[in-house]
């Protein structure tokens, strides 16, 4: 388990203290795709940074477990460990980054072999792990390329085999996928996953764009101006988002404008993942044959599951609409609620 | 044929050519190669210090000794060598037990070249992707190790550069160490070329540098771009044709301290 206890970060600039993290408090549990999103600035790769200490927090305590041998067999506070076990419990934490931070004069298996040097390995132990884990991110015959002569989402690749090399314990990801395209995002996205459920590694990723939380996380924390707006499962929040920064994420098309109602029967359905496929405006035309007419929708397919909302006019008439909100009501996963004014 | 050859001018230049000339070659460059070994033993710990010292640095040195540090370094490099190599004479009396003569020569090359060299390696390190040390340091590298197994190889091409900037430049100082009793090429074109007004020997001299120059500046450069491994086959390719433009133009190996 990881546990970041009243995390805050200052820095020292030209006009005085700029604060980029203020009492952050967040749980991840053992095995957990946990996302961090936020705007860029929100203050998401000081806090990655601060997992693994490459910036010591000026408040607060890195709780995680496993990393080291302690006496009462709990959780150690990374912030309260000397540099010898500090450097011990980073071999448990590997990081893959935007700009994959291979090293150019070494061939992929070298740099694969890195992390086992560094602690000591024998070259030929090194160099069978890091053929295997070659095998693992699909480039067995990289091993002899330099990182230069590969493209961005197999340089990612070699990153990953990488960070695996050590046995760690958890996996951060800064912005793992920003610099590579859709396809490639996607592909490394499913690998990432695939490690975090065969290897059993928590996870922890880094990224500006919804999409990526959506693939893969399981739980996420909306993070803006250096505090936490939201955490929640990431079907909470997406369904739902409670708070203007979650709004701004999830709905990034959506400006905050408060409108008049053109009619006096507004309901907001959301969804909270029921199936994706089922025409539900159709089928109340249908069975109700009461006419409604969408006023705006936000609603996204995570894996065959429908989260979002659609606001719906109802006719003027007082007993059709009633009906229409009963039969919504019925239905399975959706939330109906009478709304006064709306966001679009 | 034979009146040019018979020629006194001539038949001097043969026989010092026979003697002399293959001499001070010798002279120069195994003054020039030990000079440079010494100026890397001092200067490459120093240049790495330098960088890895620094505020926010892998290892962070303490203010002050970094202020002496790149106060010494900046002093020995604002000295111009034909003054440093008079104020280094009791130090080379100290080691040597004389001033005079190619061994003793070496001492004050190896005083002007060690800062020169510091601050080519620190150049050379400050090159790294401060993205790659910091992944270096996320998986829980000490600093010897970022700096053995990191730094230092990333560098590896930008270093092999700077050395052979370092030793053109050593080559080029042990030609002014002629000045003051040092033996080799500078020697001999200053005492016989131009003391003795023997023309051709001082242009003889002048040509053997430049040629020697030009080989270890196209050597050099060749070693650099075959062992940087960030060049692609066809890159490489690129690169070495514009160093052989560079080496026939003369450009480069023109750096001076």
């Amino acid at each position: 388990m990881i546990e970041l206890q009243h995390l805050s970060k200052r820095f020292p600039t030209a006009d005085g203290l700029f604060t980029a993290l203020e009492d952050v408090n967040l749980t991840v549990s053992d095995g957990d795709v946990f996302g961090i999103v936020g705007m860029s600035g929100a203050g998401k790769s000081t806090l990655v940074r601060c997992i693994n200490l490459l910036e010591r927090p000026s408040e607060g305590r890195v709780l995680i477990d496993g990393l080291i041998e302690t006496a009462d067999g709990g959780p150690v506070d990374l912030c309260a460990l000397s540099p010898a076990q500090l450097r011990q419990a980073r071999r448990s934490i590997s990081m893959i980054f935007q700009q994959f931070n291979l090293l150019m004069q070494r061939t992929c298996l070298k740099n694969i072999c890195f992390p086992l040097e560094i602690a000591g390995a024998s070259p030929a132990q090194a160099g069978k792990r890091a053929l295997e884990l070659l095998d693992l991110v699909g480039l067995p015959d990289k091993a002899d390329a330099y990182p230069a002569q590969l493209s961005g989402g197999q340089k990612q690749r070699i990153a990953i085999a990488r960070a695996l090399a050590s046995d760690p314990k958890v996996l951060l990801c800064d912005e793992a996928t920003s610099a590579l395209d859709p396809t490639t995002t996607r592909s490394i996205l499913r690998l990432i996953q695939d490690i975090n459920r065969r290897l059993g590694i928590t996870v922890i990723v880094i990224t500006h764009e919804m999409a990526v939380v959506e693939e893969i996380c399981t739980k996420v924390a909306i993070l803006d101006h250096g505090r936490v707006a939201e955490t929640g499962t990431v079907a909470e929040v997406f369904s739902n988002p409670k708070t203007e920064a979650g709004r701004r994420l999830v709905y990034p098309g959506g400006v905050q404008v408060t409108r008049q109602l053109p009619g006096s029967h507004i309901v907001r359905l959301v969804f909270h993942g029921g199936t994706a496929y089922q025409p539900l405006i159709a089928c109340l035309a249908i069975d109700c044959g009461v006419k409604a007419n969408i006023l705006g929708a936000e609603t996204k397919n995570v894996d065959g599951r429908a989260y979002g909302y659609i606001l719906l006019g109802l006719p003027d008439d007082d007993a059709e609409a009633a009906k229409a909100v009963s039969y919504l009501k019925a239905q399975q996963d959706v939330t109906v609620e009478e709304v006064e004014n709306y966001h679009v | 044929m034979s009146e040019i050859l018979n020629h006194p001018e001539v038949q001097r230049l043969l026989l010092l050519t026979k003697d002399g000339l293959l001499f001070a070659i010798w002279e120069t460059l195994y003054a020039t190669v030990i000079a440079t070994v010494f100026a890397y033993v001092i200067g490459l710990p120093l240049g790495v210090l330098t960088v890895v010292g620094e505020e926010g640095g892998v290892r962070p040195l303490p203010r002050p000794v970094l202020n002496v540090l790149n106060v010494v370094i900046n002093l020995l490099r604002s000295v111009p060598f034909l003054i440093l190599m008079v104020l280094v004479i009791p130090l080379s009396r100290l080691i040597l037990g004389t001033s005079i003569g190619t061994p003793a020569s070496i001492i004050p090359l190896v005083v002007a070249a060690f800062p020169f060299v510091s601050r080519l390696v620190e150049a050379s390190l400050r090159e790294v992707d401060k993205g790659v040390v910091e992944a270096a340091q996320a998986m829980g590298c000490s600093p010897f190790q970022i700096i053995w197994k990191v730094m230092l190889p990333e560098s590896r091409p930008s270093l092999i550069s700077g050395f052979t900037t370092a030793f053109i430049t050593i080559l080029s100082y042990n030609a002014m160490a002629g000045a003051i009793g040092g033996g080799g090429l500078g020697s001999m074109a200053l005492n016989l070329g131009y003391q003795r007004r023997m023309n051709v020997i001082l242009w003889v001299s002048v040509v053997v540098l430049v040629v020697l120059v030009q080989i270890f500046q196209s050597a050099g450069t060749r070693t650099a771009v075959r062992l940087d491994k960030r060049i692609t086959r066809v890159g490489r390719k690129r690169r070495m044709k514009a160093t052989r433009q560079d080496a026939a133009g003369g450009k480069r190996g023109s750096e001076r301290i």
